[in-house]
């Protein structure tokens, strides 16, 4: 039989052995101490009333007695300093900091800006052959009478269909965080009404306004104009200012007035979760089905068979109208989605 | 124009498609789209490389019908091949290991969004292996950081929800920096592709007009990148993130997400400021001071983890440390040792983590190492394959730990003596430091107790036993056979100046 070491538990291979196993360390340790020292107190204590009672012997040494009490006094006063006060502190350092941090970096960068090259000067190194390009030759090789229109969706049409599938995957980030499940809701309230019938839902839909009639009538009157605007801005993208994401996000704001002024029931009959992501499926497919032909033509320098139209006109500027619309229904189908994502947890 | 030099633009392009065709499928069939395309990413980029070996050159590929400055461009050389094959792999992989997990953490309406995320990352991340234009980068390291975000955040429970809330603060601080850089650069240059920018550098540089701006140009986007791959000071968002997400993910964060960052810094490097002008100035001597600590501090962060998972996490912050030291000595041979320790590191940090949750299914779910003690008895496979990833992340020979370990130290031997004897020594206390709870976690596993969460009949899922047993394989692969694959590391760094 072996013989287990008296102070075995204090033991480095001990200890070793409790980190192997994945056991607390330094709270254990920290606990005993804790206790043995409760112990001595009392018995330090206890000693204190047989040494009164049995005449004071010493004075001296029952001086220096009381004074390590009072040590310990304040010790055990203090003891949990570093969790109350000693927050406190940290975070108020780390607050200074931050802000001392923050300011830096701004005066960096606005000293940075400083040395940068002269806002608007000719000789700029911004101003070099790539703009000159799209100046000069954008009408011709885009048929785009927008410039803007023409860079991003024919020049940098790689970049744009990036930036539509930002908003995609962005939308479906909203969806994975809020889209209510309907079976854990029914679920919900039956646990709900066997506990109690009478505790308010914690759905705040109940309190908001109904049939609001001057929002209503206002509604009525501005809808269908907003609605068209937007439509006018997307159609009209490689003509005039504007394009898809513009315009999509003003039909995005129509609607969301309409659902705010007549509830999501009525916009239900038109626009549900199916037509959402049917439309935004389409469009995107539809954007890189088109957009890979092109894409593919040009690098294997083939003729592409779209044409071009004569700049100025409605049908013109090949592929670029109906990537508009694409875009458009995109953006308005997001921008609506993210609304009543947000608002009830579903379409 | 051969069919083969299309692939790249063809495999961006069903990314994007089957990541958007995945959101109306049912889970089930989102699963098989998303593992047949990422098979066939991996097979076309396997073609992609062979043609570019064969050639020996690089090519650009022109998106849409006007030349480069003007228009979007891919450039694909070896080494980029390399790491798209290499991507792919892994990713087929991690996901293939933990597609049961998948299942189990996540809810059923929401599954088939999963495997959009995981399409749409896999875009970004090609495209960011392949894109010679700047913007173009950062448009898909936008599509990165929200898909990562929504990988993290996809398990929707208590702490997964905070870590996602973590890393979504960082990473689009990290987002800005870069954004704020480019910006600065195109203000400085007036272009975006990666070689009209750099001609205008070195143009600068040899003027010394701008030199302010463009030092804080420097800093801007490598911190930037640095916050996004969790280099040493930045790391506060990793441990949560790796930790409480669902296996898959953390597997493909850890290997797949940092690493491309990571790359694209190295791209930035060579490919748009030179590397020159870097040493010029100065940046990779902080690299070099922020890696030394990071792969210390990680690793004594790690010997007080007593969560499995969150351990592997701490000393994924040592390794990105190591990978940073690689770049911070700033010399060829450092770099081709940084990027084979990517490869490296990418392979047993994938493998440590699906064997982790292997492990706790059989602890009760517990990620605790006082539950997992003898976990490694219950399921074999899983207790045999984080057996070789802690060995070959402790650098044992015949694993890739070692290998990488082995071509850190030859580079360290030939920098600056100041750096070498910094890096030498470090590498040597990391490495005893790795042992330490590494060994520890291997022990604990393989200590015979706990038999009460013993599970009668337990068979590990086969999915989960073919990749691990591939991953076992790809260790040893890349500890064995480095040497062709450094040649092409080196190919293919020649072939980015």
């Amino acid at each position: 039989m072996s013989r287990q070491r008296s102070n075995y538990e204090n033991t480095l291979w001990r200890k070793f052995e409790r980190w192997v196993n994945g056991e607390d360390n330094s709270s254990m340790e920290a606990s005993e101490k804790h206790e043995e020292k409760i112990q001595r107190i009392s018995k330090e204590q206890q000693q204190d009333v047989v040494d009164f009672e049995a005449t004071a012997e010493d004075v001296n040494e029952l001086i220096s007695k009381e004074k390590k009490r009072k040590i310990e006094a304040l010790y055990r006063k203090y003891e949990n300093w570093p969790q109350t006060k000693g927050i406190k502190i940290f975070t108020g350092l780390y607050r200074a900091m931050a802000v001392i941090l923050c300011a830096c970096i701004i005066a960096l960068l606005l000293i940075t800006v400083s040395y940068l090259p002269e806002f608007g000067n000719a000789n700029n190194p911004a101003n070099n052959e790539v703009p000159e390009r799209y100046i000069e030759n954008g009408i011709e090789e885009t048929g785009a009478v927008n410039f803007v229109a023409g860079m991003i969706l024919d020049y940098r049409a790689f970049d744009t269909l990036g930036e539509s599938h930002v908003l995609f995957i962005a939308a479906c980030c909203v969806l994975i965080l809020l889209r209510a499940d309907k079976k854990k809701e029914d679920k919900k309230k039956e646990q709900k009404k066997n506990i109690t019938c009478v505790v308010a839902d914690g759905n705040d839909r109940i309190y908001e306004p109904k049939n609001d009639k001057i929002l209503q009538k206002i509604a009525f009157i501005l809808v269908p104009p907003i609605i068209i605007y937007g439509i006018y801005v997307v159609l009209n993208g490689h003509l005039s200012p504007g394009g898809g994401f513009s315009g999509g996000a003003i039909i995005g704001a129509g609607l969301i007035l309409y659902t705010n002024a007549f509830g999501f029931k009525k916009t239900s009959e038109f626009f549900t979760y199916k037509t959402f992501s049917t439309v935004t499926v389409c469009s995107l497919l539809f954007y890189a089905g088109a957009k890979s032909y092109s894409f593919y033509t040009g690098a294997n320098h083939l003729e592409s068979h779209i044409p071009k139209g004569i700049p100025g006109n409605i049908l013109s500027s090949g592929l670029i109208l109906p990537l508009n619309i694409a875009v458009g229904l995109i953006v308005a189908c997001t921008m609506y989605g993210f609304y009543s994502l947000f608002r009830k947890g579903g379409m | 124009m051969d069919l083969i030099q299309n692939f790249p633009f063809f495999c961006i392009i069903m990314c994007l498609a089957s990541g958007v065709i995945c959101s109306v499928l049912s889970g089930k069939t989102a699963k098989r789209v998303c593992l047949t395309l990422v098979t066939v990413l991996g097979i076309m980029n396997v073609c992609v490389l062979c043609y570019v070996l064969k050639t020996g050159e690089s090519y650009t590929f022109m998106m849409g019908h006007f030349p480069a400055p003007w228009g979007n461009e891919l450039r694909i050389g070896v080494l980029e091949a390399l790491m798209a094959v290499f991507f792919c792999v892994i990713m087929l992989l991690s996901l293939v290991g933990g597609i049961k997990f998948v299942f189990e953490d996540i809810e059923d309406t929401k599954t088939n969004l999963y495997f959009v995320m995981i399409n749409l990352m896999m875009s970004s991340l090609l495209a960011l292996i392949y894109t010679n234009d700047l913007f173009n980068a950062y448009v898909f390291v936008e599509i990165n950081t929200i898909a990562a975000f929504a990988l993290i955040m996809i398990r929707n429970n208590g702490h997964s929800l905070v870590a996602a809330a973590k890393y979504i603060i960082m990473s689009a601080l990290g987002s800005g920096l870069i954004l704020m850089g480019l910006s600065m650069i195109y203000d400085l240059t007036g272009h975006l592709l990666m070689s009209n920018v750099k001609e205008q550098i070195s143009l600068i540089n040899a003027n010394g007009n701008y030199a302010m701006p463009l030092t804080v140009v420097i800093g801007l986007i490598c911190v930037g990148l640095a916050i996004k791959s969790s280099l040493f000071p930045f790391h506060s968002w990793l441990p949560d993130a790796y930790g409480y997400s669902t296996a898959s993910s953390s597997a493909i964060l850890s290997s797949l997400v940092s690493k491309s960052y990571i790359f694209l810094l190295i791209k930035i490097f060579y490919r748009v400021i030179g590397m020159d002008v870097m040493v010029d100035h100065k940046i990779t001597n902080v690299l070099f001071a922020f890696a030394i600590i990071g792969m210390l501090m990680g690793s004594i962060r790690a010997i007080n983890a007593h969560d499995i998972r969150r351990l592997i996490a701490f000393s994924s912050i040592a390794q990105i440390g190591y990978i940073y030291m690689g770049i911070g000595l700033g010399t060829q041979a450092g770099m081709i040792a940084a990027i084979f320790h990517i490869m490296s590191h990418a392979a047993s940090k994938a493998m440590l983590f699906i064997a982790a949750r292997g492990l706790s299914e059989v602890s009760g779910g517990s990620k605790d190492f006082s539950d997992l003690k003898g976990a490694g008895y219950r399921n074999k496979i899983a207790g045999v394959a984080f057996a070789v990833g802690a060995l070959s992340m402790v650098g044992i020979p015949l694993l890739a730990g070692f290998t990488s370990k082995v071509y850190f130290a030859e580079a360290a031997v030939i920098a600056s003596p100041k750096k070498m004897w910094i890096a030498m020594v470090t590498l040597a206390i990391s490495t005893i430091l790795n042992a330490i709870y590494f060994i520890r976690a291997t022990i604990s596993i393989y200590t015979p107790r706990n038999e009460h969460y013993a599970v009668p009949g337990y068979k590990c899922a086969k999915t989960m036993t073919v990749a691990l047993v591939l991953f076992i394989i790809l260790n040893f692969f890349l500890g064995i056979f480095s040497n062709s694959i450094v040649q092409a590391i080196e190919t293919g760094l020649g072939m980015f100046a």
